[in-house]
């Protein structure tokens, strides 16, 4: 590095220096405590606020240099490598989506899998397909929606209300099919939730247009959270579990279980998770497959011109309205399937998994894969779930810090701090280029910085 | 009789508009020639862009009507309609002055997105589309040869899988054009066509612009600095000074008319500056 931009940093690194050492002096310079004969003896500390300072200083050098390794030629390299190596990798990404439960089943064993299905697996794939739904309305029509978990919630309280009050009073011989029936009722729902959101927002741009659906995602958590008379509130309702197409995994009843039909001698949850990840991982299928597909069709094309200029799409003769009202819905109804499908496999429901933590997440996915790309919307949720997920594994740095220190209480602030670094290397996603629509002579994708980011 | 008198496409009557306490427009009236190309001209600030605005709906005028009227179709109030309904019921398409369009799109997919509203009827809303339908496939093969037709006669075929954002900007011009003739309008509204061409530039887009007039049913208004570019093919020009209509005729009327004279020139009309090309030689703002 050349002398002049080091001086820089190492100046900065200074400031902050003196700034701690000047807060610190107040702080911790003096101890006073009781001495031997009852009074009490002035300790001075003038070590800790040197060791302060001297922290201080470090720990901006290091920002500094992780910053400029991260914006260097090299790093960019490798950033733009990354990028041509995704594209190819989904076919292969969906076979190991399909064989990763058997491969975990052969490797760690019945009773091992759980975890390694349920809370990996089916949990990535949940994000995988909430991102694949939000991705339509933030990345292709490039309209910001802070609220998005609150279609996931609709669609999650349609699934059980109907499969508990209503199924059991006009269709009681159904109840076992309930998820099957209730799925289509639950995107429906969530889709007309999206509209009714859509149209007091379609005026509203940028941050605007965040802020309201911010409104909109609390204002539904609230309604479930007050209406106890219908959602019991906190305490939650008692979702029905999902079946292998009628046949339950675990039974209080005489019926005999999938478990006993198939003369399997396993525990029976593992059989469900199993399922349930083949449930969801159709689902997110599914949702690739109709978000790809309508990316290729007029209604995607213009979502997308919408992001890139309204007033251009408004002279050609586009409804704006229409076509933002559009994206919401569809945006909304794979929001509301994946809560649907997030009720069965929980067995029970309540407003707490619909805070805004969640639609922050969602929303973060879809920004960290980058362009509407669907593969990168996958991958970041595998990175974004499955690391937080990871972190809890953790424990091993007990051995370094002493085993006074509680790794899993860093958690969060590690997954933060490798949040920042990855948007100073890839600030717009892992996938940095746009696939057209529609070619004449050959497929060429578009770079980053000609494709707009929208939120109008 | 001149043909915006014989046969008008556009009529506009009586057309204000104000901002607050600020008049931009103020009673300005004139009609377009169906097949005409007719210039809108006048020095900065004299209310072009904000006649373009209303009549494209933009802008909702303060006061007056717009008449679009073309046989074998009602007649229409463009006063009163929201801005996507003129484009896509009232057949008028327009460009803007500083280029809009879909950069991050290809070229290709620009002109696809412009016939956004025969695709999506043919797309059954998506439902077909979805399905794979025989039908939509066909309409959609009919919008690449449109598209193929319109690159090829704005010489960009080769480019057409690239990001309309990485051409030339004369280029870009020339792509808009096209995309607002992909939706089959009969009128073609241009704001400042020529702003930023270099004289080839210039005079291919001349002849694109004669080219669309001759064979295509599409009456052409544009608004121009350029004054080589308009009295070369405007069939009829309306000048605005301060909001108001100062001139309307022929290319060779409006020359030599002492109001447009004194308007670019600020004097009184004098035989030496006038005669015949004052306004076309000396008076580009």
């Amino acid at each position: 590095m050349a002398p002049n931009s080091l001086a820089a940093p190492v100046k900065r690194a200074l400031v902050a220096a003196l700034v701690v050492a000047a807060l610190s002096f107040p702080v911790v310079a003096y101890l006073a405590r009781p001495g031997p004969g009852g009074g009490l003896i002035l300790e001075q500390r003038w070590w800790l606020v040197a060791a302060n300072a001297l922290a201080a200083f470090v720990i901006v050098l290091l920002v500094a240099a992780l910053v400029s390794a991260l914006s260097s030629q090299a790093a960019k390299r490798l950033a733009a490598a990354v990028g041509n190596t995704l594209a190819p990798l989904s076919r292969l990404g969906l076979a190991a989506l399909v064989f990763y439960p058997v491969a975990i089943v052969a490797l760690v064993g019945w009773s091992g899998a759980i975890k390694w299905v349920d809370n990996f697996g089916v949990q990535i794939l949940i994000y995988v397909m909430l991102g694949w739904g939000l991705s339509i309305v933030v990345g292709l029509a490039g309209l910001l929606d802070l609220g998005f978990i609150a279609f996931a919630a609709v669609g999650a309280y349609t699934y059980t209300l109907l499969a508990i009050h209503v199924i059991p009073a006009i269709a009681p011989e159904l109840a076992p099919y309930a998820f099957w029936i209730c799925l289509p009722f639950s995107a429906l729902f969530a889709a007309l939730w999206g509209i009714i959101l859509g149209f007091p927002v379609l005026g509203l741009r940028g941050d605007y247009l965040a802020v309201v659906t911010l409104a909109f995602g609390e204002m539904i958590r609230l309604v479930l959270v007050n209406w106890s008379s219908l959602t019991n509130g906190y305490a939650g309702l008692k979702a029905p579990r999902i079946t292998f197409f009628g046949v339950p995994f675990t039974t209080s009843g005489a019926e005999p279980t999938f478990a006993d039909i198939f003369g399997l001698t396993q525990s029976p949850t593992i059989y469900r998770s199993i399922f349930l990840y083949y449930v969801i991982l159709t689902l997110a299928l599914m949702t690739a497959w109709i978000a790809n597909r309508l990316r290729e069709l007029p209604i995607g094309r213009a979502w997308e011109a919408l992001r890139e200029d309204e007033i251009a799409c408004k002279s050609l003769g586009l409804d704006t309205v229409t076509t933002k009202l559009s994206a919401f819905a569809i945006g909304a109804s794979f929001g509301g399937m994946a809560g649907a499908f997030f009720a069965a496999r929980q067995g029970f429901l309540n407003p707490k998994s619909f805070e805004f933590m969640e639609s922050a997440t969602v929303l973060a996915i879809v920004v960290l894969g980058g362009m509407g790309s669907l593969t990168g919307v996958a991958l970041a949720a595998i990175l974004m779930i499955g690391g937080t997920e990871l972190l809890r594994e953790i424990g091993w740095l007990k051995s370094v810090f002493g085993p006074s220190f509680e790794p899993t209480q860093y958690r969060m602030l590690l997954f933060g701090l490798g949040m920042v670094a990855f948007m100073i290397w890839r600030p717009r996603g892992l996938v940095t280029t746009r696939q057209p629509s529609i070619f004449l002579r050959e497929r060429k994708a578009v770079s980053a910085s000609l494709v707009k980011e929208g939120h109008g | 009789m001149e043909r915006w008198q014989s046969a008008p496409l556009l009529e506009v009557e009586h057309l204000a508009m104000r901002f607050g306490g600020l008049s931009a427009v103020e009673n300005v009236s004139f009609k377009v020639g169906a097949g005409d190309i007719t210039a809108l001209i006048g020095p900065n600030g004299a209310g072009k862009t904000t006649v373009f605005n209303c009549i494209t709906g933009f802008y909702r005028p303060s006061a007056g009507r717009i008449l679009l009227a073309s046989p074998g179709r009602p007649q229409l109030n463009l006063a009163k309609m929201p801005d996507f309904k003129i484009a896509r019921d009232g057949k008028v398409a327009r460009t803007f002055q500083n280029i809009r369009l879909f950069s991050g799109m290809t070229v290709l997919e620009n002109l696809m997105v412009a016939q956004h509203t025969a695709l999506m009827k043919a797309s059954g809303y998506s439902i077909l589309g979805l399905l794979g339908a025989p039908s939509f496939k066909t309409a959609e093969r009919a919008a690449l040869a449109k598209a193929v037709a319109w690159l090829d006669r704005i010489n960009l075929t080769a480019r057409a899988d690239d990001p309309a954002g990485d051409l030339p900007y004369g280029d870009q011009r020339r792509l808009e054009i096209a995309r607002a003739m992909c939706t089959e309008p009969i009128l073609l509204c241009l704001d400042e066509p020529a702003a930023g061409l270099n004289a080839r530039e210039s005079a291919d887009l001349n002849a694109l612009l004669r080219d669309i007039r001759d064979h295509q049913s599409t009456a052409i208004l544009l608004i121009e600095h350029d004054m080589s570019v308009v009295m070369e093919i405007s069939d009829h020009v309306i000048v605005l000074e301060n909001g108001r209509r100062i001139s309307d005729g022929t290319a060779n009327f409006v020359k030599n008319d002492p109001n447009v004279i004194k308007a670019y020139l600020g004097v009184e009309h004098d035989t030496s500056v006038g005669n015949g090309n004052g306004v076309a030689g000396g008076a580009v703002p």
